[in-house]
């Protein structure tokens, strides 16, 4: 009996440390498929390393190879050119671009945003991130936008600076859920929600514990509390 | 309850720590008849021993350094172990803190708790809740985020309207005209100095409490043992109990709902160049910022949010009536729950954007609040008659 209580006291403390393995593909697994193989193209994620992609099921290994596979910023040569070296999981997701003014350079003047915090920051949240992603269209005749605009009516001003990023069948999901635009747009948004929102999975697993211990305390001084005022002088 | 008599020991002799503990925190002579407001002040405690705790760990990861104080921050939700847990209590004690003191200062103001001989235990009170607001302020700057960036700024241009003073000082103390590198390093200073500062504050304030003992609704101080109960068991049960309530709470919000009371324009990080849509307060600021902004003249407005905390301190020579609850004074019963709307709705005005509606909302409850303090108390105090 008393075993079976330590063993039971020992799985809810291990629960507690540390995170479930994800066997099946969630939402947000798929979507990291996506930021690796579509938006990293453009986008960083400045605050986020490679080793924090742990928490959407990347092993290790996966997440050293791709690490390895990314260059960083590492000081200057003797004669005061840039150096690079290859990433490890303790570097941030940088932007591809080496600084602002060639992301710029790059991108007709704009530069692509930062993920990190986007699905927080940007009005409308996720949806929103979803919405602009599916909300492309052929410039309607009689609208004249400006070189690197694209249509898109998620936005108030009906045009946004980053080209229609998704194609149906662009990447293959390893899970087999079928690659289309909708999927994929479904998909990056919930990744990014979740990087916005660091261990939000555990939060809450760890708030259902604390709520439950404090609501037995208040049970239990509820009915010390009372037992002591009826029998007061 | 009669505590036993022993021999005084080694310490006892040296330092009655011990025999105060008792006399001060076991046989303790409470009112009877204290209802659930009255446990407040220890809600107080409790949050701000988790502020302390929480701070002193975020300080070791934090950076003050403009160029890395949002990385920092970041990097503590992200990557130090347990982080997100720490900056969540830190956050969400904040707001804890703030309703509880609140609270608490609404039941004095109810009961009348402010007067004599108790008008020492209100001033430190209320000087405890002007220390809880300066380091609000700085630590809300800490991330520097936008929204502590330009918060910020707007407190800095309200103090530049100062006549001669007000521009020279701020620049002598943060280093600058604008926020810079400097203002942000001696915040951060100011931010974790001020916690320890608060600390020697409860202590008088607490001691105050235990030398003029505890207001309680009837308003009539107890005069024989037989109208008090001992501090411990009475009082520590319904005071344990309570706090399992009150903690709750704060669990809930920082492992349900961290997201409900922060600014999301705070995780974009601190841009000089560009300001924000609507700049807005957090919560517990809302009913000043309503304040600064009902007032056509920047000075004009400064110098009312400041009185509106000024006419607390005065409190107890506005209202010379001998009478503490309001639940006896029927004028008072109508016109402070008023006050009260009135702060609440310049709460929710200032976080609002300052439409027609809003600012005319901001400027009648602002009368009343000062309506309530400077012409109803001293009046009413005069010639009421109490039941």
């Amino acid at each position: 009996m008393s075993r079976l209580l330590r063993d039971l006291v020992l799985t809810s403390l291990a629960s507690l440390l540390t995170a479930l393995p994800a066997c099946a593909s969630t939402p947000a697994q798929r979507g990291l498929i996506v930021f690796q193989q579509v938006c990293a193209a453009c986008h960083g994620m400045d605050h986020v390393d490679y080793g924090d992609m742990a928490a959407f099921g990347l092993s290790p290994d996966a997440i050293r190879t791709w690490a390895a596979d990314q260059q960083i910023p590492n000081g200057t040569d003797d004669n005061g050119a840039p150096k690079t070296r290859a990433a490890t999981p303790a570097d941030p997701i940088l932007s591809p671009y080496p600084n602002d003014a060639v992301g710029r350079l790059a991108n007709h003047g704009l530069l692509p945003p930062d993920l990190s915090r986007l699905a927080m920051t940007l009005h409308g949240g996720p949806a929103q991130i979803q919405r602009i992603l599916l909300s492309y269209a052929p410039t309607p005749a009689g609208v004249k936008l400006d070189d690197g605009r694209y249509y898109n009516t998620a936005l108030k001003w009906k045009h946004i600076g980053m080209p229609p990023p998704l194609q149906d069948g662009m990447l293959t999901y390893p899970d087999g859920t079928k690659a289309t635009t909708t999927q994929m747009a479904t998909d990056v948004s919930a990744f990014l929600n979740d990087v916005a929102h660091p261990h939000a999975a555990e939060r809450r697993r760890i708030g259902v514990y604390v709520l439950t211990y404090l609501a037995l305390m208040a049970i239990l001084t509820f009915l010390l509390q009372r037992r002591i005022w009826k029998s007061r002088p | 309850m009669p505590i036993p008599e022993k021999t005084p020991g080694w310490l006892e002799r040296r330092l009655p720590v011990m025999s105060v503990l008792r006399r001060e925190y076991i046989a303790f002579p409470m009112p009877r008849n204290l209802n659930a407001l009255w446990s407040f002040g220890a809600f107080l405690i409790v949050t701000m021993a988790a502020m302390i705790a929480s701070g002193l760990f975020l300080a070791i990861n934090y950076t003050p350094d403009i160029t890395q104080a949002f990385a920092s921050v970041e990097a503590i939700d992200r990557q130090i172990p347990s982080g997100w847990f720490l900056r969540s209590l830190h956050m969400g004690g904040v707001t804890m803190l703030f309703a509880c003191l609140y609270i608490h200062i609404a039941r004095s103001l109810w009961y009348g708790s402010y007067k004599a001989p108790r008008e020492l235990l209100w001033l430190t009170g209320l000087g405890l809740m002007l220390m809880v607001m300066v380091t609000a302020f700085a630590g809300y700057v800490l991330p520097w985020g936008q929204m502590s960036y330009w918060g910020a700024t707007v407190v800095l241009n309200a103090v530049h309207t100062i006549p001669l003073i007000g521009k020279p000082v701020s620049e002598l103390l943060l280093g600058g005209e604008t926020l810079g590198n400097t203002a942000l390093h001696r915040l951060f200073v100011l931010h974790f100095t001020m916690a320890f500062a608060i600390l020697a504050v409860i202590a008088l304030h607490v001691a105050a409490l235990h030398v003029v003992k505890p207001n309680n609704p009837s308003g009539i101080d107890p005069v024989s043992p037989k109208q008090t109960l001992p501090f411990h068991p009475y009082y520590t049960s319904r005071d344990g109990f309570a706090l399992c309530l009150f903690l709750m709470v704060y669990a809930g919000l920082v492992f349900f709902l961290p997201d409900l009371l922060t600014l999301a324009d705070n995780y974009v990080q601190a841009n000089p160049l560009v300001t924000p849509r609507d700049i807005r307060p957090e919560w517990y600021f809302a009913p000043f910022y309503a304040i600064l902004r009902a007032v056509p003249s920047r000075l004009g407005g400064l110098l009312l949010a400041v009185g509106s905390l000024a006419v607390l301190f005065a409190l107890p020579s506005l209202d010379r009536s001998p009478t503490r609850p309001a639940t006896r004074r029927p004028l008072v019963r109508l016109s402070l729950p008023l006050a009260f709307v009135s702060f609440i709705l310049l709460g929710i005005a200032g976080m609002h954007p300052p439409t027609e509606t809003w600012l005319i909302v901001s400027r009648v409850a602002m009368a009343w609040w000062f309506i309530h303090f400077l012409v109803v108390m001293p009046l009413v105090s005069e010639r009421e008659i109490t039941s």
